[in-house]
C-alpha cells in the first residue's frame, strides 16, 4: 500500500517533470495547468504515503534514506507551492521538479521496508531535528532552482539575445528577491538544525560535537550560505554571484547527503 | 446576398485623404443611417480610425453597391470622386470575408499585431447593433471576426514583442525591475531621442527624475519638463549612484564613462542593478561597461537589433495568422449559403409535400373502402418517395460551393419553384 503511494507519486511527478520540459519550449497555459495538477495529484500521493508510513511504524519516517530522500522532496514541492501560489513565478516548475523527480528516483531505488526504531533513534529530537533539516535543505534546493532560473535570464540580457526563454521568465530583480527570501529562510533553518542536531547527540551519546562527517559537512554548507548573506549585506554580492553561490551551496548539500550514505561512515550510518 | 467591403487604409490613401473621408463623432452615426437607405444596401458597418475607413455590407450586386456607395462617400465628405477612386479598395464574398478577418486580427494594421483594432472594430460593432444598421449577416460576421482574432491572438505570439525603440527599452526595464515604480532615472545629455525614450519611461512611473547636462540651463529646463532635479555635468558620476535607469546622449565625441569609474559607482551603490542605454552616436559610454556585475548597457544598435528581430518574429507569426483566417474563412461560408438557400429548400419541400398530399387523395378518393392498415401504407410509400427524391438536392444546396448560385436557380427552375412565391417566404 505504501509502496503503491510511493510509485504513484514519483509517476505524477515524473510526467510533471516531462510536461515542464514541454513547457520551457513551447509555453502554453494549458501546459503549465497541467503540470501544476500532476505536482499537487503527485503531492496529495506522496503526503499519503508518507502519512501511512508514520501510522503503520507509529514514528516519524524519516529514519533511514529512503525515507530521509522522499521527506525531502516533500519538502521541496511543499515549498515551491508556497511560492507558486504567493508570487505566482512563471517557469519556476521546469527548473525545480527535475530536482524533486531525481531525488524521488533515487529514493525509489532504496529498500523500503518498515523496521523497527534503532534505541538511538528513539528520541523527541528525531521528528524536530529532521523536520527542520529538511525544510532548510528544501529552501535551498529551490534557491538553486531560482539562481538557475537567475542566471539563464541574466545570459538573455548581459548577451542581448532577447528570444527563447527571456518574455517569459521573470525580472532579473524579481529573482534576486526570491533567491535572497529562500536563503534568508533557510539559514536560520540550517542553524537550528545544527543545534538541534547537537543537542540530541549530546542525549544520545554524551557530547555535542564529535566531528563526524554529517555534522562536518553541515558546518561546510553552514559556512557556504553564511558567506552568501555575509557578501550580499556588506559588499553587495547580488544577483549573478549570489545565484552561483546559493547553487553550489545546494551541490554541497547534495554531495554530503550522498556520499555519507555511500561512503557508511559516521554516526548518521542510517541516514 | 453577399458580403461586401468597399474602404481605403494607410497602403492606399495618404493622411489628407484620410482625414477628409474619416468619419468622426456624430457623423459616425448619420453616415450608418445613410448608407443604410441605399436601396443596393441591406445592412451596412462603418470602421473610421485613423489608419482606415471601411464600410462592411451586405448587397446584393457588388458593381451596382460600390458604385452608390462611392456616389454618397464623396457626396457625403464632399470630396473630389476621382480621388476616392484611386484609394478606395472594393472586396465581396470570400476577400470580402479574409479582408475583414484580417482586420480584426491586425494583420492589415501599419504595425502588425498590435491590439487597438479590435477594440475600435467592437465599438464599430456595438454602434452599428445600437442603430440597427445590421441584421443576420453582418451580426453573424463581426461576431466571427472577433472571435477569429482572440484566436489569433491565443495560438500565435504576434503581438508579444516591442516593435519601437522606445518599448523595447522599456520591456527590457521590465526584465531588471520588476517595478519601475520606485526607481531613479537618470538622463545623461539632452539629445532629442533621450527625451523621447525618457517620456516613454516616464510614463512607466519611476520615482525620480535627474538630470545632467553641460549647459546647465538647458538641464534646467529639461528638469523641469519631466519634474525633476537638473545637476551640474560635472558631479554626474556622483548622482549616477542612486540611479537605477540612465539615458545617455550627450553628443560628445569620446566616453564620457570608463569601465573603471562604472566600477566605483556599482561599489557605492553595492551592486544593485543599474539599465544603462546609450543612444549617442558617436558612443559615449565605453562598451566595456557591460561586462562589469549587475550593469546592463544598451546602445542605440543593440535596441534597434531588437525591434528589427522583432518585427521578423512579428512577420513569421503573421504567417500562422494568415493560416487560421483561411480555416475560418470556409465554415462561415457554408453557413452564409446555407443561409443563401433556404429559402429555396423550404419551397422545394412545400412543393413535394403539395404533390405527395394531392396525389393520395387522388388514391383514397379512388378507393375509399381501403382498410386502415393499407391507407397507412400508401401513406408511408408517398412520404418515403418524396423525402429520397428531395434529399440529394437538398444536401447539394446546404452544400457550399462555387457555383451555389447557379446551384439555386437549376433547382428552382427543375422543380418550378416560382422566384417571387419563395421571397415572400
Amino acid at each position: 500500500m505504501g509502496t503503491i503511494l510511493f510509485e504513484l507519486a514519483l509517476t505524477f511527478y515524473f510526467a510533471a517533470t516531462i510536461v515542464g520540459i514541454v513547457e520551457l519550449f513551447k509555453g502554453r497555459k494549458i501546459t503549465s495547468r497541467i503540470m501544476l495538477s500532476f505536482v499537487l495529484i503527485g503531492f496529495i500521493l506522496h503526503t499519503a504515503n508518507i502519512t501511512y508510513r508514520y501510522i503503520v511504524a507509529g514514528y516519524i519516517p524519516i529514519t533511514n534514506f529512503h525515507e530521509a530522500t522522499s521527506f525531502f522532496s516533500w519538502c521541496i514541492v511543499l515549498i515551491f507551492f508556497i511560492l507558486q501560489f504567493r508570487y505566482r513565478v512563471s517557469l519556476l516548475s521546469p527548473f525545480v521538479m527535475p530536482i524533486v523527480f531525481v531525488l524521488m528516483l533515487s529514493s525509489s531505488m532504496l529498500p523500503q521496508e518498515i523496521k523497527p526504531l534503532s534505541p538511538v533513534l528513539q528520541s523527541y529530537w528525531l521528528g524536530i531535528h529532521t523536520v527542520i533539516a529538511f525544510l532548510g535543505n528544501a529552501a535551498f534546493a529551490l534557491a538553486s532552482g531560482v539562481g538557475t532560473m537567475y542566471l539563464v535570464q541574466e545570459h538573455y540580457v548581459k548577451s542581448k539575445h532577447l528570444g527563447g526563454l527571456f518574455v517569459r521568465l521573470p525580472s532579473l530583480q524579481t529573482l534576486d528577491e526570491l533567491n535572497y527570501r529562500l536563503i534568508t529562510l533557510g539559514f536560520p533553518l540550517l542553524t537550528l538544525a545544527i543545534i538541534t542536531g547537537s543537542l540530541w547527540a549530546e542525549s544520545a551519546w554524551g557530547s555535542y560535537w564529535r566531528w563526524d562527517p554529517r555534522e562536518v559537512w553541515s558546518l561546510i554548507t553552514w559556512f557556504i550560505y553564511a558567506i552568501v548573506l555575509h557578501a550580499r549585506l556588506t559588499a553587495g554580492w547580488r544577483g549573478r554571484r549570489a545565484a552561483i553561490l546559493s547553487i553550489i551551496g545546494f551541490l554541497t548539500i547534495l554531495v554530503a547527503f550522498f556520499s555519507i550514505k555511500l561512503l557508511r561512515k559516521g554516526l548518521h550510518v542510517f541516514l | 446576398m453577399k458580403v461586401f467591403v468597399a474602404g481605403l487604409n494607410h497602403k492606399t490613401a495618404d493622411i489628407d485623404v484620410r482625414e477628409k473621408v474619416a468619419f468622426n463623432g456624430s457623423r459616425l452615426e448619420d453616415g450608418l443611417i445613410r448608407f443604410k437607405e441605399l436601396p443596393e444596401v441591406e445592412e451596412v458597418l462603418i470602421l473610421s480610425t485613423c489608419n482606415r475607413v471601411e464600410l462592411y455590407a451586405n448587397v446584393r450586386d457588388t458593381s451596382k453597391a460600390s458604385e452608390s456607395i462611392k456616389i454618397l462617400l464623396s457626396e457625403f465628405h464632399n470630396i473630389n470622386r476621382k480621388l476616392l477612386d484611386k484609394a478606395v479598395y472594393i472586396y465581396d464574398d470570400v476577400n470580402a470575408v479574409r479582408h475583414i478577418f484580417r482586420v480584426a486580427s491586425s494583420l492589415d494594421s501599419m504595425v502588425i499585431g498590435e491590439p487597438q483594432i479590435l477594440g475600435q472594430l467592437k465599438k464599430a460593432f456595438e454602434l452599428a447593433l445600437e442603430k440597427k444598421t445590421m441584421g443576420i449577416l453582418l451580426n453573424r460576421l463581426m461576431k466571427k471576426a472577433i472571435s477569429v482574432a482572440k484566436r489569433v491572438r491565443r495560438e500565435t505570439r504576434i503581438a508579444e514583442h516591442a516593435v519601437s525603440v522606445s518599448f523595447a527599452a522599456v520591456e527590457l526595464a521590465k526584465k531588471i525591475f520588476t517595478d519601475l515604480s520606485g526607481k531613479v532615472f537618470m538622463l545623461l545629455g539632452a539629445g532629442e531621442m533621450a527625451e523621447l525614450a525618457a517620456r516613454h519611461l516616464m510614463s512607466s512611473g519611476v520615482r525620480e527624475v535627474i538630470v545632467a547636462n553641460r549647459k546647465y540651463e538647458r538641464a534646467c529646463e529639461i528638469a523641469k519638463e519631466f519634474n525633476g532635479r537638473p545637476v551640474k555635468f560635472d558631479d554626474f558620476l556622483q548622482e549616477m549612484v542612486p540611479s537605477d535607469i540612465v539615458i545617455c546622449s550627450t553628443g560628445a565625441r569620446n566616453y564620457v564613462l570608463s569601465k573603471g569609474q562604472m566600477q566605483k559607482v556599482m561599489k557605492e551603490r553595492k551592486q544593485r542593478p543599474v539599465f544603462i542605454i546609450d543612444i549617442s552616436v558617436p558612443r559615449n559610454i565605453d562598451p566595456e561597461v557591460n561586462n562589469l556585475d549587475n550593469v546592463y548597457l544598451y546602445n542605440i544598435d543593440d535596441l534597434q537589433g531588437i525591434v528589427d528581430k522583432n518585427k521578423f518574429e512579428r512577420q513569421k507569426e503573421a504567417e500562422k495568422a494568415e493560416k487560421i483566417i483561411e480555416e475560418e474563412i470556409e465554415p462561415f461560408l457554408k453557413w452564409q449559403s446555407s443561409l443563401d438557400s433556404v429559402p429555396t429548400i423550404v419551397a422545394l419541400r412545400e412543393k413535394a409535400e403539395e404533390i405527395k398530399k394531392e396525389e393520395l387523395e387522388k388514391l383514397l378518393n379512388r378507393f375509399p373502402d381501403m382498410e386502415e392498415k393499407q391507407r397507412k401504407a400508401s401513406e408511408y410509400m408517398a412520404t418515403a418517395i418524396v423525402n429520397k427524391l428531395i434529399h440529394q438536392p437538398t444536401v447539394a444546396l446546404k452544400e457550399y460551393s462555387e457555383d451555389r448560385d447557379l446551384m439555386i436557380a437549376v433547382i428552382k427552375r427543375l422543380f418550378a419553384i416560382d422566384e417571387e412565391k419563395d421571397e415572400d417566404k
